[in-house]
């Protein structure tokens, strides 16, 4: 199998990463003495080792300082290199490996049709039918998706929920990365059996233990910042959607909803909702954005919870970001990846035409030049600045506040801020890439960008 | 013609247990409220200047393949089934009884394809897909629809696959279809979430779940063609949308949200889609616009595109051809909607030696009747698709050749039914099956 080059917060496929997540949590900052400006050589050529008849595409950690990939033995074994060393065990497959913040490096592991992870090389002491899904928080748990027997659930540093169910998808990691939430049927279903399915048979299981309310469905559960409750999408019939908060559903049901949030000041829930055939927001149930907008989703709280922000299209095919139900005046066919500053004041998004031509947007205006491909972008700690990782005719580079780093890379990492200084003063970008072959780490100022 | 003259579909009425729960549950009020609701909330003017424009002159009747098997029936031509349903509905302000809306659910959703090979024959151009769309959308929302699509549908929203494949199955399918395929090429690997990949590979459920083969080929063709590709390890991997067809829109946007997501969050250029018909017209048409997008998000492109693509740049190279002689289906969601035909025939001759082209073609080519969710129906209307289609039937019994490229996976059921019902003794390839056969494989042990 093969590996990703993403350094993702979340799981592939799982609910999107919170848009202030990247700030919010941030990345690991590398030491105090890695901030020194300038360049550093990782590995200057990170080539095959000897013996080995393949590696895949390399990763980098967060601090730049070692880089991994996932290596095919003489033997037809795999298993994982980092620098110039190899883990000890070789297994039947590797997949799915990252760094964690706090430098380990996970991957999942197969060997004789089992699965387990390998931590820095140590497998979990237990395998099992299928693992998958890798999370990771601040807390340094290592948790994924797990079969074991056809039940499902999670894992948990090794430890499996005590209760596994009929299947399990949706996971989702409180933000103190100590708790976790799946949607989970908890009934069985036979073939083409609609009426126990229309009955209800999704709940949450949180820590393994399900909501004591079966649904018809439910999609992307989410933890507020207490660690403590858990919001969900549900659905009560075939055209009533809302959405519960442990277990308990809104009064109001509506023809669609998409993901809530908590507001992390007074604990309230908001989410998109559809009436009338357009998108608003409702909080607690009760609109709060008129159902104006063509489209709604990707809800984010300012951490203080005095704004609420979303990706909105206030005319068919037109998207943008909206404040406070106040869209932005730029707009474009398609938005992404919206993310907030730290204290939530402040947001960037991507538009692309087509999925070409992207740009950054940051505060409503658009930063010059158009990217063949642009990545998340990154808030500093102070939310002064942004960094986004842009491609063009092949080439990677980082852009700061709109301007290019004077390099290119021919792959290159999400960027990392430096520490917070008061004032933004004696800023510096971790910038981590392989550039002519070389796996490098660049520590850059901000007259490292090209006006 | 006026609606009292018409009682096909009480004298053909078919037993589904759903359409009869469904049916028992109905009110005249609420049927009336549900009918204003669409009609006049969400369909518009376009469904009002169809209404008025139709002249019902009946020449859409020759373009329905049910209405030229039917001897001409006129309760199957698409002005028929649409007077028995939608123009009824819309004469009289929905105020129908229970039990009209069973012979309307049966109608729209077994005996029309959604295929719109009459628009071609429509004097105004009248979109007879859409408007028994529409009716489906009314079934959808009075929770009439028949029991095995609307399974499906429920597979949908649980799983965000067609055929409750649960995550870590469509994993194992993956990772055997590479333990396969490194049989014959040592190095060949399934990029699974290969972030900044050219293209996202997504399939249908029906692959991992029956036809893993299919995988197998598709990763042998792009191994082998030296293209950068990649498939999503988790929910999105699935373009199939059955949603679009029993009238559950928020799920056909659910899941389009879902696929289109996948492939943002892997920051992928464009998405290849394998052959499927139904697929390609609720990513590239349907599910993206009831979203809010004009187009689609990200770049699509069917595996007809794509393999013409990779022959006329030479990454495929064949070694050699498919010597027996085949004829072209055309499935109506690739080639009526998205103009295709040229391309398809470019592949299929470059691939093999003996063409024989079906009488009509192309554009105008009959619908493999399994289309449009039909045979997601399930057994109960199977027999309804047989005899629907035995205008295809004698179409492909005149080619006088046995095997049939259909790059569609419904197309390929459909076919298969009456191949094997009719006695033509002919079999279905896809495009993948021929390249697989027919091109070089350098990287082979």
């Amino acid at each position: 199998m093969s590996t990703s080059t993403a350094t993702p917060q979340t799981a592939h496929g799982q609910p999107e990463a919170p848009p202030a997540a990247h700030a919010a949590a941030g990345l690991p900052h590398p030491d105090p003495g890695d901030w020194e400006p300038g360049r550093r050589v990782i590995a200057p050529s990170f080539a095959p080792l000897p013996g080995h008849q393949w590696q895949e595409e390399p990763l980098m950690s967060h601090d730049g300082m070692h880089v991994a990939a996932v290596v095919r033995q003489e033997d037809d074994s795999f298993t994982m290199r980092v620098d110039d060393e190899v883990w000890d065990a070789g297994f039947d497959k590797v997949w799915s490996p990252r760094f964690l913040p706090d430098g380990r490096l996970v991957a999942i592991v197969q060997q004789d049709g089992e699965w387990t992870v390998a931590v820095d090389g140590e497998t979990w002491p237990d395998t099992y039918g299928f693992i998958w899904s890798l999370l990771h928080g601040p807390a340094g748990k290592v948790i994924a998706a797990v079969q074991q027997d056809m039940r499902y659930g999670m894992i948990v540093d090794g430890e499996p929920w005590e209760t596994l169910y009929e299947n399990a998808n949706n996971f989702a990691l409180s933000p103190d990365g100590r708790r976790t939430a799946a949607v989970v049927q908890t009934v069985p279903l036979g073939q083409a059996d609609i009426e126990t399915f229309t009955r209800g048979v999704y709940s949450v299981a949180v820590d393994g233990e399900a909501w004591g309310r079966n649904f018809m469905n439910v999609w992307t559960p989410v933890f507020d910042n207490r660690n403590d409750r858990v919001a969900a999408q549900v659905r009560l019939s075939h055209s009533e959607y809302t959405v519960a908060v442990n277990g308990a559903p809104w009064p109001a049901t509506f023809p669609c909803v998409w993901e809530p949030c908590f507001d992390p000041a007074t604990g309230a829930v908001a989410a998109p909702v559809r009436k009338d055939g357009r998108w608003g927001m409702a909080l607690d149930g009760t609109l709060l954005w008129e159902a104006r907008f063509f489209q709604c989703w990707t809800p984010a709280w300012s951490p203080d919870g005095r704004h609420l922000w979303a990706i909105v299209a206030p005319r068919y095919g037109s998207f943008t970001v909206a404040r406070d139900a106040s869209p932005w005046p730029f707009a474009a066919p398609v938005v992404t990846d919206l993310v907030l500053s730290p204290d939530g004041a402040r947001a960037a998004a991507l538009a692309s035409h087509d999925n070409a031509a992207w740009q950054v947007v940051v505060d409503g205006v658009v930063w010059p030049g158009r990217w063949d491909m642009a990545w998340r972008p990154v808030f500093s700690p102070c939310g002064r600045h942004v960094a986004v990782r842009v491609k063009d005719r092949g080439r990677e580079t980082v852009l700061l506040d709109g301007r290019p780093w004077r390099e290119a890379f021919t792959t290159a990492w999400d960027p990392v801020f430096g520490p917070a200084t008061a004032n933004g003063a004696g800023m510096a970008v971790l910038l981590r890439g392989i550039r002519d072959g070389a796996c490098e780490r660049w520590v850059a100022t901000p007259d490292d960008f090209r006006a | 013609m006026s609606a009292t003259e018409f009682s096909g579909i009480a004298e053909r009425r078919i037993e589904d247990a759903n359409l009869v729960r469904g049916v028992s549950a109905l009110t005249r009020e609420r049927i009336e409220r549900v009918v204003k609701a669409v009609t006049k909330g969400e369909a518009g003017a376009r469904l009002a200047v169809y209404h008025e424009t139709c002249m019902r002159c009946g020449m859409c009747a020759d373009a329905c393949h049910y209405c030229i098997s039917h001897d001409g029936d006129p309760t199957y031509s698409p002005v028929g089934k649409m007077e028995q349903t939608m123009w009824k509905l819309l004469r009289t302000g929905g105020k129908v009884d229970p039990d009209d809306i069973y012979g309307m659910a049966q109608i729209a959703y077994t005996e029309c394809n959604l295929c719109r090979r009459c628009v071609h024959y429509c004097p105004v151009g009248i979109d007879t897909g859409y408007v028994m769309g529409l009716v489906r959308r009314i079934c959808h929302r009075l929770g009439v629809v028949p029991l095995y699509i609307q399974d499906t549908a429920h597979s949908h929203s649980g799983t965000m696959n067609q055929m409750w494949v649960k995550d870590d199955e469509w994993l194992d399918s993956l990772v055997w279809q590479e333990d396969e395929a490194r049989g014959e090429i040592p190095a060949l690997r399934i990029p699974f979430d290969k972030e900044g990949a050219d293209f996202l590979y997504s399939v249908i459920a029906p692959e991992p779940k029956f036809r893993t083969q299919l995988i197998y080929q598709a990763a042998v063709i792009f191994d082998q063609a030296g293209v950068d590709w990649t498939m999503p390890s988790a929910p999105g991997w699935d373009n199939s949308d059955m949603c679009m067809f029993t009238g559950d829109y928020e799920m056909m946007g659910r899941l389009k949200r879902c696929h289109f997501e996948m492939a943002q969050k892997l920051k992928v250029r464009r998405i290849v889609m394998g052959e499927c018909g139904h697929a390609f017209r609720s990513v590239y048409d349907v599910g993206n616009r009831w979203l809010g997008w004009k187009n689609h998000p990200v770049p699509i492109v069917h595996s007809v595109e794509f393999f013409w693509e990779l022959l006329t740049e030479g990454k495929i190279k064949l070694a050699k051809k498919f010597d027996e002689p085949v004829t072209i289906h055309d499935p109506c969601n690739i080639i009526r909607g998205r103009g295709l035909m040229d391309k398809l025939r470019e592949v299929t001759h470059a691939l093999c030696s003996n063409v024989v082209e079906m009488s009509p073609t192309r554009e105008h080519n009959l619908c493999c009747c399994a289309g449009g969710g039909v045979i997601n129906c399930g057994p109960p209307f199977k027999g309804v698709r047989l005899a629907g289609n035995k205008a295809k039937a004698d179409q492909l019994a005149a080619t006088g050749v046995h095997t049939v490229v259909a790059p569609c996976h419904n197309c390929h059921g459909g076919l298969e039914d009456i191949i094997h019902h009719y006695k033509l003794g002919m079999h279905t390839k896809f495009l993948g099956d021929l390249i697989y056969d027919c091109m070089e494989k350098p990287g082979a042990a």
